[in-house]
């Protein structure tokens, strides 16, 4: 319908062939992780005695 | 002059250094390697050692030769190869220290190799004191140290040359990275060096009754801490000065790639205290001051995950792909040189991750001397480096010795990648949960006299020993395809490649090849990190011990 | 040289992440009590049986002190004494452990308790035995042939 149409033309963005989009996701997804096992791991030594 | 420099192919005169470098460290892989599948048999427990074979020998060479011989040696001559291929033909006088260098290498490690065969050494790759090898152990480490100066000192000889003969101008990226790695190697080296001559060596040879043992393992860990960056520099320069040729695309910054080389410089050696956090006789506030240190090292491996992650992206991009992820499809997958050192990259995310942890000072007596530290090495030295030092083999070698990578070997190759991939999964996962249930490391088969916990580690050796079977598999494929380029592919023309900046116009600053500055630093964060607790030390030290051979004779 | 905005916003969130793992780490060594084992007491390591409290191993009530027992152990190539301890359930135990000949771990496995012993120091760690159960002592630092023969038995038991 119109309304759906609307949407997807607004989704289809000029793609910069210098973007680094896909990097900032890469490296944010690496620090994710870095910090859910270090959390994790904390966790585990609160846990102990 | 300039028309010895960026010479596309290395002088055959070089190649030969190098390819000797490669036979030792491909014949340390071998029997390494076996040693490695022969442990995770022992620890499964379905596995005896014949012929009274110790398992704390075997330990001992698998250490050795995969954590001191393979790795310099290979770095030795992978760096003196891209010296010679980016800043000019060795110079004769270069390259003869660098065959005496080589040699002394050689003939420390048989000598050191010769004890542990012996029984006169079960006492691992850091000779922990006042465990007591025969003299002729130490003596051997020793040469392995001076000639790997000597090896050192030709990269550096020929550094020097094309900056005099270049003023002005930043040195050719694969060299200025060499020449970081061979410093780092120096000043590190000089810590094990100090405790070899001036405490182990006298004390085995008699000469002296008893040894410091804090102050011996705090020289080898100043030693031990930037012995890592020393395998992982390498890596570095083929996933930042090297991929991007391979894939197609640009060098994302040759500056910022310069930058993360300094910093390891700077702070790769006032750390080893991370490796001493559960130790007696050193205050924790030093300790945590090393552990501030430890994490600024991290700093650079964050730049270096954008650099490669942007590289990729850019390269992607460039040949039309879109989306957010799109690039990652467009990446040659079909080409090993390649493939094998991006699983190394991609394995470098839970290395990284683990280290992050075991530097956490009281984090971490949750994971000390468990074998969660054996997985975590796995995979930073035994993944990401190793399939990156791969990866540099199937072009390397045929370059060197006038083949090609063939079709054939190159599928070979990426088969050996996924094979270590699925076989470190097993190994090192298994390690990592072992560990956090307290399994500890460097252990052979035991149940602890039954007791509960340890039963609750048998299953996880088992794993182990699966990844170990299918590790060693990886190896026999490695050496198959290494015997290939080195003697038996067609001959042919394999490139060298080398990554070209992005932004050509952006030279890098000189001020990075200030070596007065960078070494002054280097040297004033290790004094600042050290000095006191090093005097602590020896001011409050007890008696010394005397040597002990806590291991059985033939 | 230039570096690019996502890169400067990655470094920021990456060091913000240290800085804070720093700081929680930092604070809880400090000023909640829970230092790595960093005992700086000598000892000589040929006099250890007669020294005390090492010339009394085992389970010890003390007074006045802010841990209501010490855990003594000797650890020598490849045993520790005591073989084996039972702990009251909720004590507040100093572990001190030392060792006679070469370097050995002392690791509780499932715990925190891990830490190394090199002749001529003591170590300790002050820990509270909250959780019922037995627990395993293993060496967990290459010393020798008998390595892996190494450990001792901690029972936490309700009293």
């Amino acid at each position: 319908m119109a309304k759906t149409e609307l949407k997807t033309n607004k989704k289809t963005e000029i793609e910069d062939s210098s973007s680094l989009k896909g990097t900032m996701a890469s490296v944010m997804f690496l620090g994710i992780f870095l910090v859910v096992t270090w959390v994790s791991v904390y966790f585990l030594f609160l846990d102990r005695f | 002059m300039s028309s010895q420099t960026t010479k596309l192919k290395v002088d055959h005169r070089d190649g030969k250094l190098a390819m000797a470098h490669f036979y030792v460290a491909f014949i340390a892989l071998t029997l390494g390697g076996l040693m490695g599948l022969l442990q995770t048999l022992v620890r499964s427990g379905k596995f005896e050692l014949p012929w009274g074979i110790d398992y704390y020998q075997i330990l001992t060479v698998h250490g050795v030769l995969m954590g001191l011989v393979l790795t310099t040696f290979f770095i030795m001559g992978f760096q003196y190869a891209a010296v010679s291929r980016t800043a000019g033909t060795h110079s004769p006088a270069a390259r003869r220290i660098g065959w005496i260098g080589f040699w002394v290498m050689t003939v420390g490690t048989i000598m050191a190799a010769t004890m542990v065969l012996l029984k006169e050494a079960s006492v691992l790759y850091t000779f922990y004191a006042p465990l007591k090898a025969h003299w002729i152990f130490y003596l051997g480490m020793t040469f392995v140290v001076v000639g790997s100066w000597l090896d050192g000192a030709a990269q550096i000889m020929t550094y020097a040359r094309w900056r005099r003969e270049n003023p002005g101008k930043p040195s050719p990226l694969l060299s200025f990275m060499a020449v970081i790695n061979t410093v780092l190697w120096i000043v590190a080296t000089l810590g094990v060096a100090a405790t070899v001559l001036f405490q182990l060596l006298p004390w085995s040879l008699g000469l002296v009754d008893t040894v410091d043992v804090l102050v011996s393992r705090t020289l080898f860990w100043y030693f031990g801490h930037p012995l890592v960056y020393f395998w992982l520099l390498p890596a570095y320069m083929c996933w930042y000065a090297i991929i991007p040729k391979i894939i197609g695309g640009k060098i994302f910054s040759d500056s910022l790639a310069r930058l993360s080389f300094i910093l390891f410089l700077l702070f790769s050696i006032p750390v080893g205290f991370h490796h001493q956090l559960t130790e007696p006789g050193i205050d924790p506030a030093w300790k945590f001051l090393q552990v501030i240190l430890t994490f600024m090292v991290i700093i650079p491996s964050l730049m270096t995950a954008f650099s490669l992650f942007a590289t990729f992206e850019r390269f992607g991009r460039s040949k039309g792909a879109t989306g957010l992820f799109g690039w990652f499809k467009v990446l040659p997958w079909n080409d090993a040189r390649f493939t094998v050192p991006f699983i190394g990259m991609a394995s470098f995310i839970p290395a990284g991750a683990g280290g992050i942890i075991n530097a956490s000072n009281q984090m971490n007596q949750v994971v000390h001397n468990t074998i969660w530290v054996t997985g975590h090495f796995h995979l930073t030295a035994a993944t990401s480096v190793v399939l990156t030092f791969f990866g540099i083999t199937f072009w390397l070698v045929p370059h060197l010795t006038g083949r090609v990578l063939t079709k054939a070997m190159n599928k070979l190759a990426i088969i050996q990648g996924w094979v270590w991939f699925v076989g470190m999964a097993f190994m090192s996962g298994a390690m990592h949960f072992q560990g956090l249930l307290g399994g500890p490391r460097r252990s052979a088969y035991s149940t602890y006299g039954e007791s509960a916990q340890a039963m609750e580690w048998i299953p996880y050796q088992i794993a182990q020993a699966v990844g170990g079977s299918i590790l060693f598999l990886g190896i026999i494929l490695m050496i198959i395809i290494f015997v290939n380029l080195a003697f038996f592919a067609p001959k042919g023309e394999e490139e060298f490649p080398v990554g070209e900046a992005e932004n050509l116009e952006e030279k890098a600053p000189m001020i990075f090849e200030n070596w007065k500055l960078w070494l002054g630093i280097t040297a004033a964060l290790i004094l600042f990190a050290y000095t006191i607790p090093f005097i602590d030390m020896i001011q409050n030290a007890p008696p010394g011990s005397p040597g002990f051979k806590t291991w059985g004779s033939w | 040289m230039h570096m690019h905005k996502f890169e400067k916003i990655w470094l920021i969130f990456g060091i913000g992440a240290l800085v804070v793992f720093l700081s929680v780490v930092g604070v809880s060594a400090f000023y909640l009590g829970n230092k790595p084992p960093s005992c700086l007491t000598t000892i000589d390591p040929e006099k250890v049986d007669t020294q005390a409290p090492f010339n009394k191993p085992g389970l010890n009530k003390v007074e006045g002190k802010e841990w209501d027992y010490e855990l003594v152990y000797v650890a020598s190539a490849f045993f520790y004494n005591p073989a084996e301890v039972e702990v009251p359930l909720g004590a507040k135990v100093k572990v001190m452990a030392t060792t006679k000949d070469v370097i050995h771990g002392f690791q509780v496995a499932g715990t925190n308790i891990n830490m190394m012993l090199e002749p001529g120091y003591v170590n300790e760690i002050v820990t509270t035995f909250d959780k019922e159960g037995e627990y395993l002592v293993v060496c967990n630092e290459y010393c020798g042939t008998g390595h892996h023969l190494m450990s001792s038995k901690i029972k936490v038991v309700k009293k």
